[in-house]
């Protein structure tokens, strides 16, 4: 078993980059042991980086076996009483054994250390630095090109040429050609530059621009026209290229927020629009759902234990972990529905029942509900967020030519789509959609025909406070849950109701996508727009200042947007026709 | 308000019975509360305290204007007492002068956001005459423009509410942003001095707390004598049945509004009265969520009536300043409680309370003399 390394003279080809690294340990001179080292860069090896962080640690020793041989360890593991750990051996990672076949325990202070000096910790930098380059995992690989790249290092230069010619993926050769140009771009002469240019306009990243800009003014500072002219071309297909980007992503947010909106409102939709219940406690339901979410997490985790009133009532966990946990998410989804689906129909039952006819006193009695729900979650829950957190197949980012598409995002994209599709299906497929909006249309009627229009306005009720909380096991991927999570929506998806038109399911969803939309063209592009309001006489600058925080200047611009909207059209896109003089 | 039959006695009418107890409760809190203090018998604390609650009675009536007389349910009214206090607050502000941490000749905010000198908006504000126009100009404008785009498309009832909501909510956003250059979500604080005299000084505070009394007197007088001119009729038909008003050719929209401007107008002068009282202004005053509570202490004291406001404000500002420090966990539970319970069983109020328990006290065989109504 014990194969020795004498001294070695030269790298072996196919030796592992172990072997290499337990050769530089063992190796008796300087100029050597330097050699070793660097010819580990680029070397894709995982094994290299533990093993020279180590070194640098000391925390690799030799080890001088009975027989005499030098052999290079690296001691791992729990130091028992007398200090002594286990010993690996450097070159193939196996544990050290004695005689016997019994693993060796070795004290670290009884060995000597394997030294370092500065030029060989230079070295073992360098190698680290450029370790990610030979990664398997190629975005690995665009991240440490990238750094190069972003800090134009001459020196390794060379291992990006000879990446070059081993790489397959597109995207890394992509960005490994970004930074040989943006080294080249530091380069004196002015060809090398121009060439640069060239290969940077023709790649046109957003990370260019900078390192373009700056090439501009030394240009300008040196009177070098052609080298002014190439990059000013360069930095405009990259301008192009970012308000191309821009465009795209501001379409994309718009569309996300709309179906955030649309999502966070449909349950109005229902209570509001068809019952014409002002329930202030819709975003309460919507809190109900994202904590029935965290509930469920926890419960498909280690378990939980919640407080109230001076009760504590134990859920206890399933312990599950790795993939059968981030099935919560999907066991969450209707159990949010039913539990918030209950919630409102007791409000319906205890409260609300009774205030139909009194449409603002209904708007006051839920807020007072809203307030005694907000209190209840924070006695349940601490005043503080709480964390959900977010299942693999809903977490990570999707890259598509610059633009950032969120999984979450698209997710709820799709979910809106299906929700609306369901409840399509309920309202008009369905004996219990028949019944409801034979109800909402005409109570009295309906009931005369023998319909319990009791029963279905708890239904309905039910059905939209249900909605709410499927929102909110949504809603609990994108922002944050907390006690005031509801608060955060109601005033919004009152206002997408309200522009879509009372009562047009239709209506409240374009009026949530163009809503969206517009929300998040303002918040794109007003800081823009913002030096076009120097006009303004008196308060330009003021305005001009206050349009630098877009977003909110945005939503409020929004906000002002649907006043004067519903100047037009005062009662939403859609009207419901009615005889009724106070409809 | 003439009676038409001699009544038999002065106490039977309970018109009578509440004027003397509003000139009852008016003396004592403009005379002998403010002597009391001057005494020492009463802590300064209180009369801070007190004088708070006055300036909510004084939101309370606004919003009574409103929703109890007009039927219009605003959630803004918050958004115009706030107002009120800002424009009064800039003023204090200025009046701070270089006394501040910084010492510099500007507001702490404004040295601290990096402002060497005064933005142009806050110069005039060192003059006091300016602010106090500003407290009812500012708010009035707002409250004009926003009643004319909503009252000319008629929108009304809930979406009224909901909009004047919005408005808040928009309102309270930019005022919590620093760029607005009206200290962020600090707001203002650190009041110094009120045309020359110290803040702090006790006396300055009796003063204050006396003439928040006067002009909540003045306040009440008015509503009671706008509530029986032909307006005030007007203003009680809108709130009953606008279809039959406005076929009966009254324009109705401009009786809306003119409510709206002056509801605003009452609020801000409570705003503006509030701020050197309690020495704080920052957004979280102008959330929609005060508004609501402003709508609870009229709904709890009683809406449509003279004295609900001020019975509501009091009360439940003095509920809440209790429950807060004895269960300071439950005092939402009991707020929104509360609300729950009187909309759905005491619709008109603690004012309507002695009514309803007439026949109470009838039936119990309690009662035991004369009085009918």
């Amino acid at each position: 078993m014990l194969v020795l390394l004498a001294a070695v003279t030269a790298v072996r080809a196919g030796d592992t980059s172990r072997q290499v690294v337990a050769q530089a340990v063992v190796a008796s001179d300087e100029a050597k042991k330097r050699e070793l080292i660097l010819s580990l860069v680029g070397q894709g090896d995982e094994a290299i980086e533990p093993l020279l962080v180590a070194w640098r640690k000391d925390s690799l020793f030799i080890f001088n076996s009975a027989e005499g041989v030098r052999i290079p360890v690296q001691l791992i593991g729990e130091k028992d009483s007398v200090g002594a750990q286990q010993a690996q051996r450097i070159e193939d990672g196996k544990t050290l054994l004695d005689g016997s076949g019994k693993p060796l325990r070795l004290v670290g202070t009884e060995l000597a250390a394997v030294e370092h000096t500065s030029s060989l910790r230079r070295a073992m930098k360098i190698v680290l630095d450029l370790i990610d380059l030979g990664a398997a995992d190629p975005a690995k690989r665009i991240k440490a090109i990238q750094t190069i790249g972003q800090t134009q290092d001459v020196v390794k230069m060379p291992a990006l040429e000879a990446r070059i010619k081993l790489e397959t993926d597109p995207a890394v050769m992509r960005s490994l050609r970004e930074a040989v140009a943006l080294i080249h771009l530091k380069d004196s002469k002015s060809d090398v530059k121009l060439g640069a240019l060239a290969e940077l306009r023709e790649l046109h990243t957003l990370s260019s621009l900078d390192f373009l800009n700056h090439t501009i003014k030394e240009a300008e500072a040196a009177k070098d026209n052609a080298v002014l002219k190439a990059a000013r071309f360069a930095l405009q297909a990259v301008e192009q290229h970012r308000s191309a980007v821009d465009f795209f992503g501001t379409i994309f947010r718009g569309i996300s927020l709309g179906s955030i909106l649309l999502v966070a409102a449909l349950g109005l939709a229902i209570t509001f629009g068809l019952m014409r219940v002002i329930n202030m406690a819709h975003g309460e339901m919507i809190a109900v759902g994202a904590y029935t979410t965290y509930l469920v997490q926890n419960i498909f985790g280690a378990g939980i234990t919640i407080p109230f009133f001076g009760l504590s009532l134990p859920l206890p966990g399933m312990g599950l972990t790795g993939a059968a946990y981030q099935w919560y998410f999907i066991a969450a989804l209707p159990l949010s529905f039913i539990a918030a689906a209950l919630v409102g129909i007791a409000l319906e039952r205890s409260v609300i029942q009774f205030l139909y006819r009194r449409p603002l006193e209904s708007l006051l009695a839920t807020w007072g509900v809203s307030l005694v729900l907000q209190q209840c979650f924070r006695l349940m829950f601490g005043a503080n967020n709480v964390q959900v957190s977010s299942p693999i197949y809903l977490s990570g980012n999707w890259l598509v030519n610059d633009v950032i598409i969120g999984w979450n995002r698209v997710f709820v994209i799709g979910f809106a789509i299906l929700i609306v599709f369901g409840m399509w299906l309920v309202l008009s497929k369905t004996p219990l959609g028949l019944l409801i909006r034979a109800s909402m249309q005409n109570r009295t009627m309906a009931s005369c025909l023998g319909v319990r229009t009791e029963r279905v306005n708890m239904m309905t009720f039910g059905l939209g406070s249900g909605l709410a909380g499927l929102a909110g096991a949504f809603l609990s991927q994108i922002g944050n849950v907390g006690p005031s999570l509801g608060q955060g929506y109601i005033i919004d998806s009152f206002m997408v109701v309200v522009v879509g038109g009372v009562g047009s399911i239709g209506g409240t969803i374009i009026s949530a996508f163009s809503i969206g939309g517009v929300d998040q063209v303002l918040q794109q592009y007003l800081p823009d727009w913002a030096p076009g309001l120097a006009w303004v006489p008196g308060i330009g600058s003021f305005l001009q200042n206050l349009a630098q925080d877009a977003a909110v200047f945005g939503k409020i611009l929004v906000l002002a947007g649907i006043i004067l909207f519903l100047q037009r059209r005062p009662s939403g896109l859609f009207v419901t026709r009615s005889r009724n003089l106070d409809e | 308000m003439k009676p038409e039959t001699p009544e038999p006695s002065f106490w039977a009418n309970r018109d009578n019975v509440e004027l003397v107890a509003v000139g009852l409760a008016a003396v004592f809190l403009i005379f002998v509360f403010p002597l009391l203090n001057s005494l020492g018998v009463v802590s300064n604390f209180t009369i801070s305290v007190w004088g708070k609650y006055l300036c909510y009675a004084l939101l309370a009536y606004s919003v009574d204007l409103l929703w109890g007389y007009t039927g219009l349910l605003s959630l803004g009214q918050a958004l115009f007492f706030a107002l009120g206090g800002y424009m009064h607050g800039m003023y204090l502000m200025r009046m701070i002068g270089d006394l501040g941490q910084y010492h510099k000749p500007i507001p702490d905010f404004l040295v601290f956001l990096g402002w060497t000198k005064l933005p142009a908006f806050w110069e005039p504000f060192a003059s006091f005459p300016f602010a106090l126009s500003m407290v009812f100009l500012v708010p009035g404008l707002i409250a004009y423009v926003f009643g004319i785009l909503a009252f000319r498309s008629r929108i009304r009832g809930v979406y009224f509410s909901i909009l004047t909501q919005a408005l808040t909510y928009a309102a309270s956003i930019m005022f919590f942003r620093n760029n607005l250059l009206l200290g962020g979500n600090n707001g203002f604080t650190d009041f110094k001095f009120i045309l020359g005299h110290n803040l702090q000084a006790s006396e300055t505070q009796r003063a204050l707390f006396a003439m928040t009394a006067v002009v909540l007197l003045l306040v009440y007088g008015f509503c009671r004598w706008l509530k029986q001119t032909k307006f005030g009729l007007v203003q009680q038909a809108i709130r009953d049945g606008e279809n039959r008003v406005l076929f009966s050719g009254y324009a109705t929209a401009q009786f809306k509004l003119f409510v709206f401007v002056l509801a605003a107008l009452i609020a801000a002068v409570g705003g503006a009265l509030y701020v050197p009282q309690v020495g704080i202004i920052n957004p979280g005053e102008m959330q929609a969520d005060k508004s609501l509570e402003a709508v609870v202490w009229v709904a709890v004291g009683g809406r449509g009536t003279l004295l609900g406001p001020v019975i509501g404000a009091v009360g439940v500002n003095a509920l809440k300043s209790w429950a807060v420090r004895a269960f300071p966990d439950l005092w939402y539970i009991v707020l929104g409680g509360l609300f729950i319970l009187v909309v759905l069983f005491l619709p008109g109020g603690l004012v309507s309370l002695p009514k309803r328990l007439v026949p109470v006290w009838k039936r119990l065989g309690l009662s035991k003399t004369k009085t009918e109504s």
